[in-house]
C-alpha cells in the first residue's frame, strides 16, 4: 500500500513550510474570462512592487496589442523570448535559462496555462513556472478559470466549451491568489467594444461562451476557487501549528478508481467533494485478479488517472484485494473514511443479477460511510475478459490426433456397437486439449469427439444423423464440458504465470543485489547496472556520474553509446532535479532516451538512461515498478561504495592534515626559537654596549630581525593557504579594534608613517576570523610603510556602503603601474620601475588575498590620483555584518 | 622589600640565558628549569613569586602545570603568535598574563611588574582604581573621568569594574562574559564588543587606548 495518511499532518506540514522557506512564491491573478484584465492588473501590481526597489522582468507577457497594457510593459526590462525551431509556426517560447541565469526577484509569467511549442523542455507553461519557483524567484502569473484542472468539467458543462489546456489545482493551492473581477455587464461592454482579445476555443463558441449567465457562473466560480485558496491557507496554517484537531470534523473522502475512460470524472469528483468538505482526500485502486490481467492502454489509463488524483492534491494508494467490494470497504475501515465516491457500474444487467452490482454489496457493506454514486460518462472501458491462451495450428492436428486414438481404441475395446461408457472416454481428449491448449483446441475437440462419437458409436452408424435424442445430450455435454474446462485452466493458467513472474523478478531482483554487494569500485557497479537493465528491460542502457558540474559517461551496455546534445540535456535536468526526464515521461520529451536518477540522502548520485532500438518508449507502465526497485538498490550500492571510497580518502587526508600540520609547527617553532633570541640578544647589546658609533649597527639588527620575522611568519601563513589548511574562527569582530591591533603590531615598521584613521566607531560588527584579519591588515600597512616616502601618510579608512563596508589602506607612495591592480595579488609578483630596491618576498599582498577570500572578502587595488598613491580596499559583504540592534538589546539585557 | 624572585621555565637554553639577563638587569633574582619536573621543584624550593612559562615544555604539556602553580606564585605564560587556543585555555585554567613569542624585552619587564603588582594586591584588593583620567571607585560602584561622572548602564559597569580589579592584566573573553552574563553566555562575544564600544565612546578619546583588545584573546585596562 502506497497511502499517504492525510491524517498525520504536522510533520509533513512542517516538512512543507520548511521547503518552501527556498521557493519562491507564485501569485495568481485569477479571472473568471478573458478579457476582464488580469494581465494589466498583473503589471500593475508588479510596478508596484518594481517601484518598492524589487527587481522585475517579464519573462512573457501578451498584449494582444492593446496600448494600455503595452504602455505597462515598458516600464520593465523583457527577457528575450527562445526561439524553437523545428515547428511549424514559429513559436516563442519563454526562455527559462535565460531567467535562470538572470535571476531576477521576481518574473511575471503570463497565461500560466499554456502549452508550450515541441522541443521545449517541458510541454507545459507551469512546469516552467515551477522550476522557476524552485530556483527561488518569484513569480507573477493570470490564469483563467476555466483552464483549472477540477474545475474543468463544471466549466464544460454549462459553457460547452471544454478548453484542453488546464493547470492542476495544486499550483493555486501554494498560491496567492488575487481575483480580477469585473461585473459581467462591464466584460459584455467591452467585447462588444472589441477591447477583448478573444483566443481560439472561446471564438468557436462566442455568442454561447460570453452569455451573461455563463460569465456570472464563471464569476462565482473564480470568487468560490479563491475563497478557497484562503481556507486552504488558513488549514495548512493550522496543520503547521499542528492543531489537526480542530479541521472539518474528520472527513475523509476516498474514491475508487478503475481503468475505465470516465474514471478522471470521478477523481475531478472527489477533489470538489474533498474541497467543499475540506477534507483529505484519497484515490484508490483496488487491484484484483480480474484487473491484474488489464491490456496495456487500460494500465496506461489506470496510470494516468492515479497521476490526475496526485496532481490534484490527493493521495493515492493501490491494494490487493481478492474483490473490489472487500478491497474499498477494508481501506476505508482501516484509513476511517467518511464518504465514498465511486461511479455507477456499466457491467451487464446478467452479471450484476449474478454477483449483485458493486454499489449495492458496498451500501451494505460499509456503516457509517455516505456512499455517493456518480453516473459514469459513455466509452467507458469494460475490464478484459480473461484472456484465454492462444491456440497454435499444432494444437489441433494433436487434438485431431488425440481423438482418433480415442476412436481407435473404444472401437478395438467395444467394436462397432453402441456402448453408453464410450461418450465418457471422450472426456479424455476434451479436458485434455482445453486444459492444455485452451478454449479453442477444447471447443475443437467437443466438436470432434461428439463428430467422431456420432459417426463410430451412435446409431445409425457411419452417419452424422442422431437418431435417439438423448444422445443429442451427449453430443451438447461434450461441448459444454470443454467451454468450462477450458475458462478454468485459463484462469488456473493465468494465476500461476503471474505468481511465477513476480517470483521471477524476486529472484531476479535477489540475484542482482547479490550480484551488487560483491563489486566494490565504481565502474564495474556502473557496468553490473546498466547490463542488469538492459536485460530486465530489453533496452540500451547508460550511466552517468555528475562530476563538476558536468555528466561523465561512465558505463554503456551495449558499449559505445553515444548521447546526443538533446539527450545530454535531458540527462544534466535530471541530475539537477533529481527527476525523470526524457521519452516517456513528462519533461524534455523530444528525448530519444529515458533518463532516471539515482536518489539518495545525498541528492543524485548518477543518472541511468535508456533507449530501444524500435524507436517504442523505453519503458512500459507495468515495469516502472520494477525499475524503481532496480535503481533503488543500484542507488544504495552507489552510495556504499562512493561512501566507502570517501572514508579512505578522508582518513589519508586527515594523515596528509596531520603531517603537514606537525611540520609546520615544527618548522614554526624551529625558526622562532632562534629568532627570540636573536632579538633578545640584540635589545640587551643595545642596553649595555650600545655608543654613538654603533648605535646604526643596532638599529639594523633590530630591523632585519623584524624582517625576518615577518617573512617567517608569511612563509608559514602561505604554506596554511596553499595547503587549504586554514581553520576558520568566525567571531563578530570590532574593525575600530582589528584596525588599531594591527596598528599597534606594525608600529616600529611604519615608525617614519603619520597614520591616519578613519574608521568610525559606530559601523556593524563584522563576522570575520580576527587572527586572519589581522594578518591583513599587517600586511597592507607593511606593503604601504615599504613602497611609500618616510614622512608620507597612511590613511585607514572605513566606511559604510549600501551593500557592505569598505576598509581601505591608502599610501601616498608611487602607486602602482598601470595594468598591474589586477595581478597585484598574485604570488610573487613585485612591483618593478622604482629605483629603490624594496624588502619583501612579494607574499604579503598574496596573503592578504588568499586569507580575504578564505574569510568571504573581496580585494581590489588601484592608484589614486591626488595626492598619489596606492589604494587597497577590503569588502566586507552584508552578509558578514552583524546586525547590531538585536545584538545590542539582548547584549544589554 | 627584597628583590622578587622569578622562575624562568624553558627548553631552550638560548633563551632562558637571555631572560635571565634581562631580568637580572632589572633586579629580579632568577631561577631556572627546563623540563616540568625541574619547575616543579624549583616551585617548592625556591618559591618564585612569579612563573615565566613556556607551554612547549619536552616533559610534559605546560598547560597541566598551570593548576599546580597556580596560587603558590603569579604566573605568565610564553606561547607563539597564533596560538590563540592555547593562550585562552591557559588564561582560564588561571595563568594571569601572556606574553607573545618572539617577545621583546619592555613588554616582558611590563607584564612582569604588572603581574607582581597584581600578586601584592590581590591580599588587600584596593577600592578605587585610577586609569589615565578615568577613576573607578569600586566600592561606590561609580566611574568618574576629570571629576565628571560617566553614566554606564549596569553591563558596562560590569565589564568595567571586572577589568578595573585587575588593572594592566589580561581578562579572557569568557571571564568577562561570566562576571556580566554568567555562564550561559560563554561564547556570546558579540556582546562583549557591543558593551565595549559603547564604553570606549562614553570613557572620551581615550577610550580606544584604555581598553585593549588582545586579539582573539580578551581585553585588558590601560594596557
Amino acid at each position: 500500500m502506497t497511502a499517504r495518511d492525510p491524517d498525520r499532518p504536522a510533520p509533513e506540514a512542517f516538512l512543507r513550510a520548511a521547503a518552501q522557506e527556498g521557493l519562491g512564491r507564485l501569485k495568481v491573478f485569477l479571472g473568471a474570462a478573458p478579457g476582464v484584465g488580469k494581465t494589466y492588473e498583473m503589471l500593475t501590481d508588479a510596478a508596484a512592487r518594481a517601484r518598492e526597489g524589487v527587481d522585475v522582468v517579464i519573462g512573457v507577457v501578451e498584449t494582444h496589442g492593446r496600448a494600455e497594457t503595452e504602455a505597462l510593459t515598458r516600464s520593465f526590462e523583457i527577457m528575450p523570448r527562445r526561439h524553437t525551431e523545428g515547428s511549424v509556426r514559429a513559436l516563442d517560447e519563454m526562455d527559462i535559462d535565460a531567467i535562470l541565469a538572470r535571476r531576477p526577484r521576481l518574473v511575471l509569467v503570463d497565461e500560466l496555462a499554456h502549452t508550450n511549442a515541441p522541443g521545449s523542455r517541458h510541454p507545459k507553461r507551469y512546469q516552467d513556472v515551477d522550476e522557476l519557483l524552485a530556483a527561488g524567484i518569484d513569480v507573477f502569473s493570470t490564469v483563467n478559470v476555466q483552464h483549472i484542472e477540477s474545475l474543468n468539467d463544471v466549466v464544460a458543462s454549462f459553457t460547452r466549451v471544454r478548453v484542453r489546456e488546464t493547470v492542476p489545482d495544486r499550483m493555486l493551492d501554494d498560491a496567492d491568489i488575487e481575483v480580477v473581477d469585473i461585473p459581467p455587464d462591464e466584460l459584455i461592454e467591452r467585447l462588444k467594444a472589441g477591447k477583448v482579445y478573444v483566443p481560439d476555443e472561446a471564438a468557436r463558441a462566442l455568442g454561447h461562451f460570453f452569455s451573461r449567465t455563463n460569465l456570472q457562473a464563471l464569476r462565482e466560480l473564480a470568487l468560490r476557487r479563491a475563497a478557497q485558496a484562503v481556507d486552504a491557507e488558513m488549514l495548512g496554517d493550522l496543520r503547521a501549528r499542528a492543531l489537526a484537531g480542530t479541521f472539518a470534523a474528520g472527513e475523509r473522502v476516498l474514491v475508487a478508481v478503475d481503468a475505465a475512460a470516465s474514471a478522471p470524472e470521478l477523481v475531478r469528483a472527489a477533489k470538489r467533494l474533498a474541497d467543499a468538505l475540506r477534507a483529505p482526500w484519497t484515490a484508490l485502486h483496488v487491484e484484483t485478479e480480474r484487473s491484474r490481467r488489464l491490456d496495456r492502454d487500460s494500465q496506461t489509463r489506470l496510470a494516468a488517472t492515479l497521476a490526475l488524483a496526485a496532481q490534484l492534491g490527493g493521495a493515492t494508494a493501490t491494494i490487493p484485494a481478492a474483490n473490489v467490494v472487500d478491497g474499498l470497504c477494508d481501506f476505508a475501515a482501516e484509513a476511517r473514511i467518511t464518504q465514498i465516491v465511486v461511479g455507477k457500474s456499466l457491467r451487464s444487467w446478467w452479471f450484476e443479477r449474478r454477483y449483485g452490482s458493486v454499489v449495492d454489496r458496498l451500501v451494505r457493506g460499509i456503516d457509517g460511510v455516505a456512499v455517493h454514486v456518480l453516473p459514469t460518462g459513455k466509452g467507458a472501458a469494460q475490464a478484459a475478459a480473461p484472456r484465454a491462451n492462444i491456440t497454435r495450428p499444432i494444437d489441433y492436428l494433436w487434438t485431431l490426433v488425440m481423438v482418433a486414438c480415442v476412436t481407435g481404441i473404444a472401437e478395438i475395446v467395444t467394436g462397432p456397437r453402441t456402448v453408453n461408457s464410450v461418450d465418457m472416454m471422450y472426456l479424455v481428449p476434451v479436458l485434455t486439449a482445453a486444459t492444455i491448449s485452451g478454449l479453442r483446441a477444447g471447443l475443437f475437440a467437443g466438436v470432434l469427439s461428439a463428430l467422431a462419437y456420432n459417426f463410430f458409436f451412435l446409431p445409425p452408424l457411419y452417419t452424422f444423423t442422431i437418431a435417439d435424442p438423448a444422445n443429442l445430450v451427449t453430443v451438447m455435454v461434450l461441448l459444454v464440458v470443454a467451454v468450462i474446462v477450458s475458462q478454468l485452466a485459463a484462469r488456473t493458467r493465468y494465476q500461476a504465470d503471474l505468481a511465477t513472474s513476480g517470483a521471477r523478478a524476486n529472484a531476479a531482483l535477489a540475484g542482482f543485489s547479490r550480484q551488487l554487494t560483491g563489486v566494490t569500485t565504481v565502474p564495474e557497479l556502473a557496468q553490473s547496472i546498466c547490463a542488469e537493465i538492459a536485460r530486465l528491460f530489453d533496452v540500451r542502457a547508460v550511466m552517468m556520474l555528475p562530476k563538476r558540474g558536468d555528466l561523465i559517461l561512465i558505463a554503456a551496455v551495449p558499449p559505445g553509446d553515444e548521447l546526443g546534445a538533446v539527450e545530454l540535456a535531458a540527462a544534466r535536468w535530471v541530475a539537477d532535479k533529481g527527476r525523470p526526464a526524457g521519452r516517456g515521461s513528462d519533461t524534455l520529451t523530444a528525448a530519444d532516451w529515458l533518463f532516471h536518477p539515482l536518489n539518495t540522502g545525498r541528492g543524485t548520485i548518477a543518472v541511468i538512461g535508456m533507449a530501444r532500438d524500435d524507436g517504442r518508449d523505453p519503458l512500459r507502465p507495468e515495469s516502472l515498478a520494477l525499475l524503481t526497485s532496480v535503481l533503488d538498490q543500484s542507488a544504495l550500492a552507489l552510495d556504499r561504495i562512493q561512501l566507502e571510497a570517501e572514508m579512505a580518502d578522508v582518513a589519508q587526508l586527515r594523515e596528509r592534515d596531520r603531517l603537514r600540520a606537525t611540520l609546520l609547527a615544527s618548522v614554526s617553532h624551529d625558526l622562532r626559537t632562534p629568532l627570540t633570541s636573536i632579538v633578545a640578544a640584540a635589545n640587551e647589546l643595545r642596553a649595555t654596549a650600545a655608543t654613538t658609533a654603533n648605535t646604526p649597527l643596532f638599529d639594523t639588527l633590530d630591523s632585519e630581525t623584524q624582517r625576518l620575522r615577518r617573512f617567517v611568519a608569511n612563509l608559514l601563513d602561505m604554506a596554511r593557504i596553499e595547503a587549504g589548511a586554514l581553520n576558520l574562527n568566525i567571531v563578530p569582530t570590532d574593525l575600530t579594534d582589528a584596525v588599531a591591533g594591527a596598528v599597534h603590531d606594525v608600529r616600529r615598521a611604519l615608525a617614519d608613517h603619520p597614520i591616519v584613521l578613519a574608521v568610525p566607531p559606530d559601523l556593524p560588527l563584522v563576522r570575520i576570523d580576527p587572527q586572519l584579519f589581522h594578518h591583513c591588515l599587517i600586511n597592507l600597512l607593511d606593503n604601504a610603510g615599504k613602497y611609500a616616502d618616510p614622512g608620507t601618510t597612511v590613511t585607514i579608512a572605513a566606511t559604510r556602503r549600501y551593500d557592505g563596508i569598505e576598509l581601505t589602506v591608502t599610501d601616498e607612495g608611487p602607486g602602482l603601474p598601470p595594468g598591474t591592480e589586477a595581478r597585484i595579488f598574485d604570488t610573487f609578483l613585485r612591483v618593478e620601475g622604482s629605483d629603490r630596491t624594496k624588502d619583501g618576498t612579494g607574499l604579503g599582498l598574496a596573503i592578504v588575498k588568499g586569507f580575504a577570500e578564505a574569510m568571504g572578502l573581496t580585494v581590489a587595488a588601484s592608484t589614486q590620483g591626488e595626492p598619489q598613491g596606492a589604494r587597497f580596499a577590503v569588502y566586507f559583504p552584508e552578509a558578514l555584518l552583524v546586525r547590531t540592534p538585536a545584538v545590542a538589546a539582548e547584549a544589554a539585557e | 622589600m627584597s628583590a622578587a624572585t622569578i622562575l624562568v621555565v624553558d627548553d631552550e637554553a638560548a633563551i632562558r640565558r637571555l631572560v635571565r639577563g634581562t631580568l637580572t638587569r632589572a633586579g629580579y633574582d632568577v631561577v631556572e628549569a627546563d623540563t616540568a619536573r625541574a619547575a616543579m621543584s624549583a616551585l617548592a624550593i625556591d618559591k618564585p613569586d612569579l612563573v615565566l612559562l613556556d607551554l612547549g615544555l619536552p616533559d610534559r604539556d605546560g598547560l597541566e602545570l598551570i593548576p599546580l602553580i597556580k596560587g603558590k606564585a603569579a604566573l605568565i605564560v610564553v606561547s607563539a603568535r597564533d596560538q590563540t587556543g592555547e593562550k585562552v585555555a591557559a588564561l582560564d585554567l588561571g595563568a594571569d598574563d601572556f606574553v607573545t613569542k618572539p617577545f621583546d624585552s619592555d613588554e616582558l619587564l611590563a607584564r612582569i611588574r604588572t603581574g607582581l603588582r597584581h600578586r601584592l594586591a590581590s591580599e588587600a584588593e584596593a577600592e578605587v582604581v585610577t586609569v589615565g583620567p578615568i577613576t573607578i571607585d569600586l566600592a561606590l560602584r561609580r566611574v568618574r573621568r576629570d571629576n565628571e561622572e560617566v553614566r554606564l548602564t549596569p553591563k558596562e559597569y560590569v565589564f568595567l569594574a571586572e577589568l578595573a580589579k585587575h588593572p594592566g592584566r589580561v581578562l579572557t573573553h569568557r571571564q568577562l562574559l561570566r562576571a556580566g552574563w554568567g555562564p550561559a553566555h560563554d561564547d556570546d562575544v558579540e556582546y562583549l564588543r557591543v558593551v565595549v564600544r559603547s564604553l570606549r565612546q562614553k570613557l572620551g578619546p581615550e577610550g580606544m587606548t584604555l581598553i585593549r583588545s588582545e586579539l582573539g584573546v580578551g581585553y585588558r585596562l590601560g594596557g
